[in-house]
């Protein structure tokens, strides 16, 4: 059998969140696309969030939960008349439980080319230390 | 009797006549969330990316989301009146002994033909990729363009 369409992209079509996301403004809700990688070390989270700037993301995290909600700038593309439409645009919506203590102070959030990377670093754990026990 | 009608007919229209089903479709699909697993293609037949299809009175405006590719990676190309997007988009590896949680972002090349509906002016195409939306600006030709007239 050849599978000659491996790495032919296909669209990973936007999936509206159907949750109790705040809906304080109108407009559909998106949840991102993520990969979640966990070392002893770290845990890696990239979103997709493509149209969401710096300043429109919010990235919050609070006891256990993440929660990254992403605002899209407005389009000033209203005057536009709409031949094709084949994906909605809107705002994004996403919340984690994580597992493991997370070292608040030391995360690190890039947003590149609309993917967001985020690194939470665990907490270090308590090196075991040996007792010398002295005799005399 | 001779009636003359001011008006043109109704022009064609490249808008998608089921937009309004497909809104139903999602709706329908939110609400029975995953009764129906199998996945469902929207009009571009699943080609990555998903693109929009705007004008005005002399541009159209051709957008597609494509996250994570940068301007190295992308090619765009046009001819008579076909814009030709295509590209790779990479995906960094993982350290070997991360495991995952979730794995929902995919990698692979991409190509993607978009007929444009009129005659265009393809020496003054503009292309902008920000935020990981890409936005390509296409000017129609000139005769197509509508004139104003004055009336004196």
């Amino acid at each position: 059998m050849t599978n000659t369409k491996t790495d032919e992209l296909q669209v990973n079509e936007k999936r509206e969140a159907a949750g109790p996301a705040e809906l304080t403004k109108p407009g559909p809700v998106f949840t991102p696309h993520v990969d979640i990688f966990e070392t002893e070390k770290d845990i890696a989270l990239s979103a997709d969030m493509p149209g969401v700037s710096a300043e429109n993301l919010d990235i919050d995290l609070r006891e256990n939960t993440l929660t990254l909600t992403g605002d899209i700038a407005g389009e000033n593309n209203n005057n536009e008349d709409r031949i094709y439409v084949e994906y909605k645009t809107g705002r994004y919506y996403r919340q984690f439980s994580l597992s493991g203590v997370i070292d608040q102070s030391k995360i690190d959030a890039r947003l590149n080319d609309g993917v967001l990377r985020l690194l939470l670093p665990k907490v270090e754990k308590a090196v075991p230390r040996q007792i010398s026990i002295k005799t005399g | 009797m001779l009636y003359r009608t001011s008006f043109s007919p109704p022009a064609w229209r490249y808008r998608n006549p089921f937009e309004e089903f497909e809104n139903v479709r999602q709706k329908m699909e939110n609400l029975f969330g995953t009764l129906s697993n199998r996945s469902y293609k929207s009009m571009g037949a699943g080609v990555f990316p998903a693109v929009n299809l705007t004008e005005d009175q002399g541009c159209y405006y051709v957008r597609a989301e494509i996250p994570g590719v940068k301007n190295d990676d992308l090619e765009l190309n046009i001819t008579d009146s076909t814009l030709t997007i295509g590209g790779e988009r990479k995906i960094p590896k993982e350290s070997e002994e991360a495991r995952y949680h979730r794995r929902e972002r995919k990698a692979g090349k991409f190509s993607r033909a978009i007929a444009l509906p009129g005659e265009i002016n393809s020496e003054k195409v503009e292309a902008a990729l920000v935020n990981g939306v890409l936005t390509v600006t296409v000017p129609k030709a000139e005769k197509v363009k509508p004139r104003q007239i004055t009336v004196r």
